[in-house]
């Protein structure tokens, strides 16, 4: 189990100067057994209208292959204020399982935002939307099936 | 130093450095196999590509060309081959699950970062094996010039030298490529890469058709590493192209060139490097690479097998002062190690004495040693008088040697039953006085390492050097095993040449390793080894040619019997059920070749014996011609029966059997005489001799020899030189 500590203060998505207004959440998820080299990951979260609102986590540590992510790149070159800085961590295999957390301001769930998980894997291309998950407390731990290299993933608060 | 530094990486790496030369072997075959599956290389350009792929898949995000010329078009994560020339799909790409596994498996072990350092450290491993290898040989072949001489040895030896001839070079580009990738993947080499560069807006106007994309237009996909289009409701989106000079940006509407980030210098060079470690796009790169992986487990056995026989037989010299440090230098000059255990009870004694000692192989003498005032040269004598084969440079590193300051002692070992006593000693005796080095003491021949002219020698070294030096050498023996004696015959007693043809068991392997070693073919003898017997009242072996190989299950040997011989008289005493002390040394350099050339073998007496094994084993019916000598065929014609079954077999092409004590008698030198013709015609078909027997027999056959070859402008010493003509005369 691979535990990735982002800790976010950025966009607006994360209003977080008082903790008291922060609550964590963590995402959990298994990757399916591709058979292949380590997988990146871009977690972005998505305003209700569906428009992209900030980055939370990025998983793999050689830049230059983020705009395999292809999807998650072109929304994130809009975003003037996104710093990659202590949003990275290491790429995640085959058949792994992952958490990541973080801490997102309370007003952000059930306010009807998403968690976009984008996946590429070299050689073996890109999945945009691989997962979608609800900030939707009702829906906390309820696993998600991917459509790409990710086999499922839930969000817990 | 260099020994060292190759053989112990060498082990320690042997079983990592082999996995990865598999794993990577199986690798190689991949640029090969796309080579095979992919399709026409095309001239269109990337604008007219992506049209047609898009008018076959539409839904299409990114199209990427491989090195080996394949397209594949990527609809969310479902890879699909695409037909350049027409855009056509060829179905979902299957990534080869046996590339795959064997890619992880080879970069990281599925390990992780851990399996990446490991994976790094063989590199280097490798390495360190590739030169210190290369080193190595050009010390042993004797420089550059001769690094692709016929390399000499055990079956090991050879083996190890050949393939790593062959090999090295695809293994050190393999090896230094793998550690710069290591180093990059690990970030201490910057790979060049860009970082992540966003891609810029375009003008959002209304996209015009692909194929008319000006930017696009002028890629050919040759270049082409891959494109992301655009999504689709996004008119603001542009198009990333990667090619192999970089990275650009093309508007949907104007098809301009929006940005366009070249590669720097340090990333074409990690492309670079990368294609050379993987042969990707290079099919005939990859096999080569693979084809020398391969060798590396062969070379980790053989290097191993090398090691352990070197260790087991050479005595281990500990706490060596080293030759910078060292007061007193003790050069080795050996061929079946005896002398070592010499150098070994005379370091113990200086060393006791407070001095400190280096000791190496003769062909170890270096230009200078900066600490020494003595240099100690102790030398058997091998062949007819020449060096044994670790001290075969040393007179020509000799005269590079800068010796102000140093003295010398040259003591020789040999056996007065031999022509040339000691001769090579006296040969380096002379030399050393002739490079200027001062003498310490006269030179000293050691007749069958007698341990007490060997401690005479030393009181007298200490004398001169104002020590007592009291060197008490317990001679090493040999590991022996019991053979028993299962059958004799016995040859020529009517004509005073009693000779005795013994058949011994060959005893079972005592242990595991053994038994291991037997089964591998490891401890296996041919015919032409040497058995090496002790006789129960005398500590120092005698040799015997062995006439049968391990295979055959016993162990022959012939015998003659010597008036007043230790050891041949107590092999006469044995009878069916005895059994005597044995080893068995290799004799690597007295076997026949592997060629189809005609093979001419002559002996007389005992001698014949191995060479009747030779012609044993000739089962792909290479010509061969036997000259044999005895006294009379009634009495002492050794292996009548078996030579005529061999004649009749094609075994043996023809006998010429020679008698002394018949009317009309003669030796095999004088028969040689009566075969010139036919001799010299075998000889410019390549033939090669092989002579054993009496020392006096040998130097018969080559002055014979040497007649016979002259009309051709040839000698014995020429053939011998050339790999031609090898004799084991006693
Ligand atoms: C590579 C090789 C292969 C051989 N193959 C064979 C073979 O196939 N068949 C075979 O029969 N022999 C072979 N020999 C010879 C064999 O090894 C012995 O040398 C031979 O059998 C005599 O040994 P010995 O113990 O009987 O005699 P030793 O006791 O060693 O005496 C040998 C002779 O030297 C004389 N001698 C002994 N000591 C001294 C001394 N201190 N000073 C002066 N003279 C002395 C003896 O009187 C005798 O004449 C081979 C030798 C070698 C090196
Ligand atoms: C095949 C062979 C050839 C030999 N030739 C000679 C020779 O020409 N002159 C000599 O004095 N000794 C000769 N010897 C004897 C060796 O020099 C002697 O046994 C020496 O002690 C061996 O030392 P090593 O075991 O260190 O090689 C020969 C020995 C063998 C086995």
């Amino acid at each position: 189990m691979k535990k990735f500590l982002a800790i976010l203060l950025l966009g607006t998505a994360l209003v977080a100067p008082v903790a008291a207004y922060a609550r964590d959440v963590t995402i959990q998820g298994q990757m399916s057994s591709y058979r292949g080299p380590e997988a990146y990951l871009a977690v972005y979260l998505a305003k209700p209208d569906g428009s992209y609102d900030s980055t939370l986590y990025v998983a793999g540590r050689k830049s230059r292959y983020y705009r395999d992510l292809s999807g998650w790149a072109r929304l994130a070159a809009r975003d003037a204020t996104l710093s990659l800085d202590g949003i990275t961590g290491a790429s995640i295999g085959s058949g792994k399982s992952f958490s990541i957390n973080l801490s997102l301001a309370d007003a952000l769930i059930d306010a009807g935002y998403t968690i976009h998980i984008d996946s590429a894997v070299e050689h073996q291309g890109s999945a945009a939307d691989d997962v979608v998950l609800a900030l939707d407390s009702g829906q906390s731990g309820s696993a998600q099936s991917g459509q790409g290299f990710i086999g499922s993933a839930s969000v817990n608060m | 130093m260099l020994r060292c530094l190759h053989s112990i990486p060498g082990l320690l790496a042997a079983l990592v450095v082999s996995f990865m030369a598999i794993t990577g072997a199986v690798l190689s075959l991949q640029p090969l196999v796309e080579r095979v599956f992919a399709p026409a290389g095309n001239e269109m350009s990337v604008a007219t590509l992506v049209d047609r792929v898009l008018a076959h898949q539409p839904q299409t995000e990114s199209v990427v060309r491989s090195a080996s010329g394949a397209v594949t078009a990527y609809v969310a994560n479902l890879g699909i081959g695409i037909d350049p020339v027409t855009g056509a799909s060829l179905g979902p790409v299957e990534h080869s699950a046996l590339f795959t596994f064997f890619t992880e498996l080879h970069r990281s072990l599925f390990l992780g970062d851990g399996g990446r350092v490991v994976a790094g450290v063989a590199a280097v491993a490798m390495v360190i094996l590739a030169t210190s290898g290369i080193a190595l040989l050009i010390n042993r072949m004797g420089g550059w010039k001769q690094l692709f001489a016929t390399a000499r040895g055990t079956l090991s030896q050879r083996l190890h030298v050949e393939l790593a001839r062959l090999a090295v070079i695809c293994l050190l580009l393999s090896a230094m490529t793998g550690v710069y990738l290591t180093l990059v993947t690990f970030g201490i080499v910057s790979d060049g890469g860009q970082g992540f560069g966003f891609p810029p807006y375009g003008s959002g106007e209304m996209p015009a058709p692909i194929a008319s994309l000006s930017a696009l237009q002028e890629v050919p996909i040759s270049d082409l590493r891959s494109i992301i289009l655009p999504m689709a409701d996004d008119t603001q989106d542009v198009f990333t192209v990667t090619t192999s000079a970089g990275t650009g940006y093309v508007d949907q509407a104007s098809g301009a060139l929006l940005d366009f980030t070249p590669n720097a210098p340090m990333q074409t060079l990690y492309e670079a490097i990368y294609t050379l470690h993987t042969g990707q796009g290079y099919w005939w790169l990859g096999v080569l690479l693979g084809l020398a992986s391969l060798a590396v487990p062969v070379l980790m056995i053989t290097g191993t097998l090398i090691w352990l026989r070197r260790r087991t037989s050479m005595p281990r010299m500990p706490c060596d002062a080293g030759w910078r440090k060292a007061d007193t230098v003790i050069l080795v000059g050996s061929e079946s190690n005896t002398t070592w255990s010499f150098a070994a009870t005379l370091r113990t004694a200086l060393a006791k004495n407070g001095h400190a000692v280096h000791v190496a192989p003769m062909n170890g003498l270096r230009a200078s040693y900066p600490s020494a005032s003595r240099v100690l040269v102790l030398a058997a004598t091998y062949g007819n008088g020449t060096a044994p084969a670790n001290a075969n440079r040393f007179i020509e590193r000799l005269a590079r040697f800068q010796g102000t300051g140093i003295d010398y002692a040259v003591l020789g070992f040999g056996d007065r039953k031999f022509r040339h006593f000691c001769a090579y000693a006296e040969t380096v005796e002379h030399a050393m006085a002739a490079h200027g080095l001062k003498p310490i003491t006269g030179f000293e021949p050691i007749d069958r390492q007698s341990a007490q002219a060997f401690g005479q020698w030393g009181r007298r070294l200490g004398a001169a050097m104002g020590e007592t030096l009291e060197l008490l050498h317990q001679p090493t023996q040999p590991k022996t095993q019991s053979y028993k004696l299962i059958e004799r015959h016995d040859y020529g007693i009517e004509v005073q040449a009693p000779t005795v043809l013994l058949r011994f068991a060959i005893p079972a392997a005592p242990s595991w390793t053994q038994a291991l070693k037997s089964r591998l073919g490891l401890d296996g003898f041919f015919a032409g080894d040497l058995a090496g017997i002790m006789p129960p009242t005398d500590p120092i072996p005698r040799y015997y040619s062995i006439a049968s190989r391990s295979a055959d299950g016993i162990l022959e040997i012939c015998v003659r019997k010597l008036r007043g011989g230790v050891c041949s008289d107590y092999l006469f005493g044995l009878r069916p059920g005895d059994s005597v002390e044995a080893f068995v040394r290799p004799n690597p350099d007295f076997r026949p070749d592997t060629g189809c050339q005609p093979l001419i073998l002559i002996g007389a007496g005992a001698g014949v014996a191995p060479l009747v094994g030779f012609v044993r084993a000739n089962s792909r019916h290479r010509p061969v011609y036997l000259f044999s000598g005895g006294r009379d065929p009634s009495s002492d014609f050794l292996y009548r029966e078996e030579l005529k079954a061999q004649l009749d077999a094609g075994r043996l092409t023809r006998l010429f059997a020679v008698f002394s004590r018949v009317m009309g008698g003669r030796y095999v030198q004088h028969r040689l005489l009566d075969e010139a013709e036919q001799l010299r015609s075998l000889v410019r078909q390549g033939a090669r001799f092989m002579v054993c027997g009496s020392a006096a027999m040998g130097d018969g056959v080559r002055a014979s020899l040497d007649n016979v070859l002259a009309p051709l402008d040839l000698s014995v010493e020429r053939l011998q030189s050339a790999g031609r003509y090898a004799e084991d005369v006693y």
